[in-house]
């Protein structure tokens, strides 16, 4: 049972290059058939974590256990695992079928049986006439698919994509995005997708680990990541938001602007005057009845439109808080039952629960 | 206004769990497939420090031995910097290299310039004509040069009194020979210019001078620069063309050849050859720097340039690329002429006397044969050893150590005049103690030596290929739990072929027409055409002479031809793949 649930344990890893740090003390588990994405900027280790889940990288210390066993310091070729990587790196000089075959002759199985798993893996990949192409003849969203076919033929227990969506065009990427997490749902295979595309993170992830600096900032289901997110650095990567500047009022309440709102948040027992950042997202605020639906409202001016197809950013400056303008979105069916124009003034409302305050302080050092 | 009724949760610090993990080190374990690697580094590396570092820092030792190996500090360096005809052969040498950088190079440019931004006609044509001089040894241009200028030359009048035994014949002869090199490196640079530069310019009413001057001079900066280091030390390195029409003007490379030759004092030598080696050292360091420069500038994406039709400049620059040409044959075909007559200049009839008895019935056509057999061993050791290491360098893991000290042994050769190299050879393994010195007078010792000398090009063309196919293959085959000699033979030598073939044919036409590193170094069991050529033109058998250099281009020329032969119908046949991209 232990063994389901942790399927894969990274525990205490730490990598360094030269003076730079790249991973600190990395924890983490994995459970069997699980879909994780390493999501962060980059340079903030995510590939090198693959890498070193990969056994392409050494960790200088730490402990990484796959299935019961521990792989710590095994070389990557007795690690069990298929990989796909960013640039496809399917072999220009083989067919597609001798691509997908590779791993599979090594295994000394008959003719018949490859041609058939071959056959079977292309049929699975979507492209199952294009055996006796050359990848130069694919487009790269069938490359990309070949060389997931050709990481799976080994039946692998890990499944291992180092930005696999990223050189693609935007069509094949979303397409992909869901080819990719079908498949990996139709065979069960724990899978880690290594992105900076925060999208790509959200659509396709069982479990988001977002990572910043070679820390984890922060592991949850995408929906947990977007509305609760544990630290600025996530709350800002992940999703557009405002960030404003606030004060305590202290025993759990806060403002900004001229709107005072309380919420149960250790940073309620600061003393008041007390400053802090509030992070509010686009769509945190509501445009229509408001009365009835938040107590927390204000008039506002709008400023600026910036018309995005179906709906829009509103730049909106609420009352008490000119000097800082918020960023609403709003739909395009919204915008024009309301009419509103530069410099339509209306009431808006945000909802209370999406709220998120953090210390003034530890914004500037995720920063 | 209540509101606490949220689920809003603040956490200021790391949100990752703190608690303590036993900090496990290690070092991850080599398969064996790994170690074969490991074992095959480490064995690349001994092999490039006998056969190149240990060579050159023989030289270092003696040069500050007597004769009979005492230690005797610098003392060498000043009896030797105290004679006045040492001074005249620095001069010399520094004159003849300047004038002939100060000559090839706009020259170059221009028939480059001419190649790259022009429409003129025949352009190919004149691209494989102006590279006729590498499939020849540099002493052909000089025995050419004889010919027509010479005491009994064809247009001896046209010199106006003037010897052409001397600087005059030598800078001919050497700008013959080192015209391709420049060009080569110069045309690198002017086609690696951005369009979109020009766009903008003319679109800015940019005059076409100011563009030249502004646009296309700067991005060729650093290719004008490599190609002038590279003539300079061409120049000063070769003696070959000296030797031949050199007459009394002494240059450095001359009083090496005939210290170690002719009086057999390798010590004076050492101290010689150290100055040889000393300017080429430099250049070498400072070319190194600028085709770094070079290789930054190309990563850019740049949209390919490509000339409009202009009708008085393509003209002109035809007119002008038509004379270097002509050049280029005239010298050639000397040569081929004076082959082919019985007697010059008293007798011009036709006649394959020169060959006959010249060359076979001398005896001397075994040292054509030595040369292919040189020829076709560097090549197949060439490619192993190159090739080779370079994949193991950039393609396999651990043993970070001796990468780099492999990759600088790899480019130290260049930087290493051949005459230079030849003497470290004999001193190194002609030394009683060297456990090596069986090789000494060996066809081995050749073949070694020829590698070693040309391997900096080689290793650079192997390198470029390994680098532009994608570097995870390695990865990809481990992840398949294939070994990785498997994906070599499998995957990388296919796919870096055309590199593969390219460095075979480069190695082929420097081995047929190398001279200075192997004239210590022969036996006479294994004498080479071009030292051949060279004995022969002592003796005064110009006819038989130009006979063998004749034998040589053909050989070269066929080895090409072959080469682009199998270039286009092999790997057009073999590999489709690379068409349907």
């Amino acid at each position: 049972m232990d063994q389901q649930a942790n399927y894969l344990a990274l525990k205490g890893i730490t990598k360094s290059f030269g003076n730079f740090s790249a991973l600190r003390d990395i924890n983490l588990n994995i459970s069997k058939g699980e879909f994780v994405c390493f999501l962060g900027p980059s340079g903030c280790g995510k590939t090198t974590l693959l890498r070193i889940i990969a056994g392409l990288e050494a960790q200088d210390c730490g402990q990484i256990v796959q299935g019961g066993k521990d792989v710590s310091w095994l070389p990557p070729i007795k690690r069990d695992y298929g990989i796909v990587f960013q640039s496809y790196a399917l072999f220009p000089n083989l067919t597609i079928a001798d691509n997908v075959a590779y791993g599979l002759v090594n295994r000394r199985q008959p003719k018949a049986a490859i041609a058939a798993r071959v056959q079977e893996l292309l049929t699975l990949a979507g492209l199952p006439t294009s055996g006796k192409k050359y990848p130069g003849q694919l487009s790269g969203g069938q490359q990309q698919r070949i060389a997931l076919a050709r990481a799976l033929a080994t039946s692998p227990g890990l499944l291992l994509l180092d930005e696999p969506l990223s050189a693609l065009d935007a069509l094949e990427r979303v397409r992909l995005r869901s080819e990719i997490r079908q498949l990996q749902q139709r065979l069960g295979v724990t899978t880690i997708m290594v992105t900076h595309d925060q999208e790509e993170a959200l659509t396709m992830a069982d479990r988001i680990v977002v990572m910043n600096h070679g820390v984890i900032e922060q592991v949850g289901t995408p929906q947990e990541v977007y509305l609760q997110p544990r630290s600025p650095f996530v709350a800002s990567f992940v999703g557009k938001v405002n960030v404003l500047r606030g004060t305590t009022l202290g025993a759990g309440r806060f403002r900004f602007g001229s709107l005072e709102f309380g919420c149960d948040s250790e940073l309620g027992n600061l003393p008041p005057g007390h400053p802090v950042k509030i992070y509010l997202r686009p769509e945190d605020f509501v445009a229509r009845d408001v009365d009835s639906r938040t107590e927390h409202n204000a008039m506002a001016e709008v400023r600026k439109i910036e018309f995005l197809g179906a709906f829009s950013y509103l730049s909106v400056a609420l009352e008490g808080m000119e000097d800082q303008p918020v960023t609403m979105s709003m739909s395009l069916n919204l915008l024009k039952e309301f009419g509103l124009q530069v410099g339509s003034r209306r009431r808006f409302g945000l909802l209370p629960e999406r709220i998120r305050v953090f210390d003034d302080r530890a914004v500037a050092g995720a920063v | 206004m209540n509101g606490a009724n949220t689920s809003a949760v603040v956490i200021a610090a790391n949100p990752v769990s703190q608690q303590a993990t036993p900090a496990i080190r290690g070092r991850q374990q080599s398969h064996w497939h790994d170690r074969i690697a490991h074992g095959l580094l480490v064995l690349v590396c001994l092999g490039l420090a006998a056969f190149l570092l240990m060579p050159v820092l023989t030289i270092l030792v003696k040069s500050v031995q007597d004769k009979d190996g005492v230690y005797v500090g610098l003392h060498q360096f000043v009896t030797y910097m105290s004679t006045p005809a040492l001074h005249q052969s620095v001069l010399n040498t520094l004159f003849m290299a300047t004038t002939v950088t100060v000559l090839v190079i706009p020259a170059a440019f221009l028939f480059a310039y001419g190649l790259t931004r022009s429409m003129m006609p025949a352009k190919p044509l004149f691209r494989t004509l102006s590279l006729i001089p590498i499939l020849a040894p540099s002493l052909l241009a000089a025995i050419s040069f004889v010919q027509w200028f010479g005491n009994q030359g064809v247009l001896k009048g046209m010199l106006g009194g003037m010897t052409i035994y001397g600087p005059l014949g030598m800078v001919l002869s050497e700008f013959y020979g080192v015209f391709p090199h420049a060009l080569m490196i110069i045309i690198t640079a002017l086609t690696m210019a951005d369009a979109r530069l020009y766009e903008v310019a003319a679109s800015l009413g940019t005059s076409r001078l100011r563009r030249f001057f502004t646009i296309t001079l700067p991005g060729a900066k650093y290719g004008l620069i490599s190609a002038a280091l590279v003539v300079f030390t061409y120049t000063v390195n070769d003696f070959g063309v000296p030797k031949v029409i050199g007459g009394n003007f002494n240059v450095l490379s001359i009083d090496v050849y005939k210290l170690v030759i002719g009086q057999q004092d390798f010590n004076k030598g050492a101290v010689v050859s150290l100055l040889l080696l000393m300017p080429a050292l430099v250049a070498f360091i400072i070319d190194i720097i600028i085709r770094r420069k070079l290789q930054s500038q190309l990563s850019a994406r740049a949209v390919a340039f490509v000339p409009k039709k202009r009708r008085l400049f393509d003209s002109l620059m035809f007119a002008y690329c038509a004379l270097i040409c002509l050049f280029m044959i005239a010298v050639l075909g000397m040569a081929i002429y004076t082959s082919f007559i019985k007697l010059w200049p008293y007798d011009l009839s036709l006649s394959l006397r020169h060959y006959y008895f010249g060359l076979v019935e001398g005896g001397i056509l075994e040292s054509y044969f030595n040369s292919i057999r040189l020829a076709c061993w560097v090549v197949v050791c060439g490619i192993v050893l190159v090739f080779g290491s370079a994949y193991l360098t950039e393609k396999t893991r651990g043993m970070d150590g001796v990468r780099p000290i492999i990759r600088l042994l790899a480019i130290l050769p260049m930087g290493v005049p051949g005459l230079v190299l030849g003497l470290g050879y004999i001193l190194f393994f002609n030394h009683p103690g060297n456990p090596l010195n069986f090789m000494y007078h060996t066809m081995a010792i050749l073949v070694v030596s020829t590698v070693i000398h040309y391997y900096t090009s080689s290793h650079l063309t192997a390198v470029t290929a390994l680098k532009a196919i994608d570097n995870e293959f390695e990865s990809v085959s481990a992840s398949l739990k294939v070994p990785f000699y498997k994906t070599f033979f499998r995957v990388t030598v296919p796919v870096c072929l055309p590199a593969i073939l390219d460095i075979g044919r480069y190695l082929f036409v420097n081995a047929m027409t190398t001279i200075s590193a192997v004239v210590f170094l022969y036996s006479p069991d294994t004498t080479l055409a071009s030292v051949a050529i060279l004995n022969l033109e002592e003796a005064g058998d110009i006819g038989p002479a130009a006979a063998m250099a004749t034998l040589i281009v053909l050989t070269s020329t066929t080895v090409c031809l072959l080469y682009a032969l199998i270039t286009r119908v092999l790997l057009l046949k073999t590999q489709g793949w690379r068409r349907q991209t």
